[in-house]
C-alpha cells in the first residue's frame, strides 16, 4: 500500500523531528533528575521561547539560528531566577507543592502570552524555510536537517558539561544525594537554579531550531510538553541518553502513526505508549530502579 | 455522622436557594450556575486529591465522560435525559475505577499519577474528536425541547436549584467521608501510605473507592454542563481547562475540607468576573490571574481561604483573651 520510499521518508522525517523533541525532553529530564520534580511549566516556557524568536525576528530582523546566541543565555538567566526566587521559596520543599507551583506558572505564562499576542498563529518567513536537500532517493527539508544536527550537538555538549566540568559534578552530586552535597559545601539552592536554567536554555535552542519550519501560538507548548513527558518517561526520568533515544523513537512513531492513521488520530500512538510505559515500566528504558 | 454535622450544610444551601428569588438577571444566574458546575467538578477532585492526596491532572476524563454520556444517550439512543444523567454519573465512576485500577495497581503516585491521568484525558479527547459516534470535531448538539421531563427548563432558576441540590448532596457526602472510617483511612493514605499499609489499611481498595466516587461526582458536573449548554465537543468536555479548574478551586478554597471547593470556585469565578470588568475583553487575562493565584496560594496560604479565615478568627480570639 505504501511504497518503501514513502515509509523511509517518514522515518527520516520522524528522526529529524525527534531530535528537536529530544532537546525539549532533555531540559525536562535534567530538571527531573536533579530536582526530582516534573516541571509542568516546561511547555509554557517553550512557547515563551518561540515567541521570543518570533519577536527578535520581526523587530530586529535577527535570523532564528543567530538568535540562539542571545536567547540561550537570556533563558538560562530567566530559568535560574524562576527556580531561585519563585519555585524554590513558594514550594516549601514539598514535592506536590512544586507540582502545583509549576502548573500555576504554566497557566500564568501561557495566558500572559495569550493576552499579549492574542491567539493568532504566527510563522517566520525565512528564505530558506522551504529549501530541500536531495539525499539519495530522499528529499529532506534543509532547516530540519540543520535542526537535527544542532539538537544532537547540544545534547553532546550538555553531556560533556555534566560529565567533565565542576558545575556538572556538583549537579550530579546534588542529584544523587542533596544532603551529602550540602555537607561538602555545595550550595544546593544554587545548583537547583543552575539546573533549571540549563533546562530553559535547552528550550531556547529548541525554539530557535523549530521556528524556521514551525509556527507559534500561545497554546503550542501543550502539544510539545506531552510529547516531552512521554519521551522522558520512556527514556527513564533523569537519563540523558534515554531522552535522546526516546526522542528519536517518538519522532518516528509520530511520523508513522500520522502516515497510517491520519493527522487527527496520529498523536494517539504517543499517548498509548506513554500510558503503557507508565503502567508497565515507569522507570523507562534507561532509568534506575525507583 | 450525626445530624449536627450537616446543620451548617443545610443552612448554607437553604440560604443560597433564595438567591434566584431576589436575582432574576440572566447574566447573573448564568454565572452562578456555571460556578456551581465548576464547584461540583472540584468537589469530585477534592475527594481524591484533597482527602486522598492523589493529585489528578486529568479530571477532564470524568467530566467529559459525563458530558458525552448525557448528550449521546439522549441524542443517539433517545434515552430520557434524567436517566442519561444518572447513567453519565455511573459511567464517570466506571472510568474512575478503571483508571484507578490500572494506575494504582502499578504503584503510580505523585508526579507519575498526575502524568498518567493527564494522558488518559488526552487519549479520550483525541478519540472523541475523531470518532463519528461522538460527532467528531463538530461535537454533539442536544435538541432544544423545553419540558421539565426533558431536563430543560423555562427559567434558569430551576437549573440553579438542581445544581445547588447536587452541590449540597456532595457536601453531605464529603462530610460523611470526613467522619467515616473510610475517610480516616483515606487521610492516612495521604499522610503516609506506607504507615497506613503497615497498620492494615487496604490502601489499594481505599484509593480505588476514592477515585470511583471522585469520578462519579465530576462526571455529574459534566452531565449538568451538557444539559445546561445543550452542546458538547471534545475540547470542552475533555479539555485541560476543566482539569485545571477542578484543581484550582479546592486549593484556593481549602484542600481536603468540606466547603473548600465551593468557596474556591465562588472566589475564583468572582475574581475572574472582576478582572474581566477591570481589564476589558483581553483574552486570557482572567486565567493569567488564576495561575498567579495558584502560585500565591501554595506559597502563602497552603490551607486556602478557609485556612486564612480560621487563622484570622483564632488571632482575633487570642487578642480578645489577651
Amino acid at each position: 500500500m505504501y511504497s518503501p520510499a514513502i515509509i523511509a521518508e517518514a522515518v527520516v522525517n520522524g528522526l529529524m523531528t525527534g531530535a528537536v523533541y529530544a532537546l525539549i525532553a532533555l531540559g525536562l529530564t535534567l530538571v527531573y533528575g536533579v530536582l526530582h520534580i516534573i516541571n509542568f511549566a516546561h511547555g509554557a516556557l517553550l512557547t515563551a521561547a518561540m515567541f521570543a524568536v518570533w519577536v527578535v525576528y520581526e523587530a530586529l530582523g535577527l535570523d532564528p539560528y543567530l538568535a540562539i546566541l542571545p536567547l540561550t543565555p537570556l533563558f538560562f538567566g530567566m530559568g535560574y531566577a524562576v527556580q531561585r526566587f519563585v519555585i524554590g521559596p513558594a514550594s516549601h520543599g514539598n514535592d506536590s507543592n512544586i507540582l502545583l507551583v509549576t502548573l500555576g506558572l504554566s497557566i500564568a505564562i501561557e495566558n500572559a502570552l495569550l493576552a499579549g499576542f492574542r491567539s493568532d498563529t504566527r510563522t517566520l518567513n525565512t528564505d530558506y524555510g522551504f529549501q530541500i536537500v536531495e539525499f539519495g532517493p530522499l528529499l529532506l527539508s534543509k532547516p530540519r536537517l540543520i535542526g537535527f544536527g544542532a539538537a544532537i550537538s547540544v545534547t553532546v555538549l550538555l553531556w560533556l558539561l555534566l560529565s567533565r566540568t565542576d558545575t556538572g559534578k556538583a549537579i550530579r552530586a546534588v542529584a544523587k544525594e542533596k544532603f551529602g552535597a550540602s555537607l561538602v559545601g555545595i550550595d544546593v539552592a544554587h545548583v537547583y537554579a543552575v539546573t533549571f536554567g540549563l533546562g530553559c536554555a535547552c528550550l531556547a535552542v529548541a525554539a530557535c531550531l523549530l521556528m524556521p519550519t514551525f509556527y507559534v501560538n500561545p497554546r503550542i507548548g501543550q502539544a510539545f510538553v506531552l510529547v516531552a513527558f512521554t519521551i522522558v518517561v520512556l527514556g527513564g526520568m533523569g537519563s540523558i541518553p534515554g531522552a535522546l533515544l526516546g526522542g528519536l523513537f517518538i519522532g518516528v512513531v509520530e511520523s508513522l502513526c500520522g502516515l497510517f492513521l491520519g493527522d487527527s488520530l496520529g498523536q494517539i500512538g504517543i499517548f498509548l505508549i506513554f500510558i503503557l510505559v507508565l503502567l508497565v515500566r515507569p522507570t523507562g528504558m534507561f532509568g534506575a530502579k525507583a | 455522622m450525626t445530624f449536627r454535622d450537616i446543620v451548617p450544610i443545610i443552612v448554607l444551601i437553604t440560604l443560597l436557594a433564595f438567591v434566584p428569588v431576589f436575582i432574576t438577571a440572566n447574566t447573573v444566574l448564568n454565572f452562578l450556575v456555571f460556578t456551581l458546575i465548576i464547584a461540583l467538578a472540584a468537589q469530585g477532585w477534592n475527594i481524591l486529591g484533597g482527602f486522598g492526596g492523589q493529585f489528578s491532572f486529568g479530571h477532564a476524563a470524568f467530566f467529559g465522560t459525563g458530558a458525552y454520556a448525557a448528550a449521546l444517550l439522549q441524542v443517539r439512543l433517545g434515552i430520557n435525559p434524567w436517566i442519561a444523567f444518572a447513567i453519565g454519573a455511573v459511567a464517570g465512576a466506571a472510568v474512575g475505577w478503571a483508571i484507578g485500577y490500572l494506575s494504582f495497581r502499578s504503584g503510580l503516585r505523585g508526579s507519575y499519577f498526575a502524568l498518567v491521568t493527564l494522558a488518559f484525558a488526552e487519549v479520550l479527547r483525541i478519540l472523541a474528536n475523531a470518532a463519528a459516534f461522538t460527532g467528531g470535531a463538530a461535537g454533539v448538539l442536544i435538541k432544544l425541547d423545553v419540558r421539565p421531563e426533558n431536563f430543560q427548563f423555562e427559567s434558569r432558576g430551576a437549573f440553579f436549584w438542581i445544581a445547588l441540590a447536587l452541590v449540597g448532596a456532595v457536601l453531605v457526602l464529603t462530610r460523611w467521608i470526613e467522619r467515616s472510617r473510610f475517610g480516616a483511612q483515606l487521610v492516612a493514605v495521604r499522610e503516609n501510605e506506607a504507615a497506613a499499609k503497615a497498620l492494615g489499611v487496604d490502601t489499594l481498595r481505599v484509593k480505588l473507592g476514592a477515585i470511583t466516587l471522585s469520578g462519579a461526582v465530576t462526571a455529574a458536573a459534566g452531565c449538568l454542563y451538557a444539559q445546561y449548554f445543550l452542546y458538547v465537543d471534545a475540547s470542552i468536555a475533555y479539555g485541560t481547562w476543566i482539569s485545571v479548574e477542578a484543581i484550582l478551586a479546592p486549593i484556593v478554597g481549602g484542600l481536603g475540607t468540606v466547603f473548600g471547593p465551593l468557596v474556591g470556585a465562588v472566589a475564583l469565578h468572582g475574581l475572574s468576573e472582576i478582572t474581566k470588568l477591570a481589564a476589558g475583553s483581553v483574552p486570557g487575562i482572567d486565567l493569567m490571574v488564576f495561575g498567579g493565584l495558584l502560585v500565591a496560594a501554595v506559597a502563602f496560604a497552603p490551607e486556602g481561604i478557609l485556612g486564612l479565615l480560621r487563622r484570622s478568627a483564632q488571632a482575633k480570639g487570642a487578642a480578645r483573651h489577651a
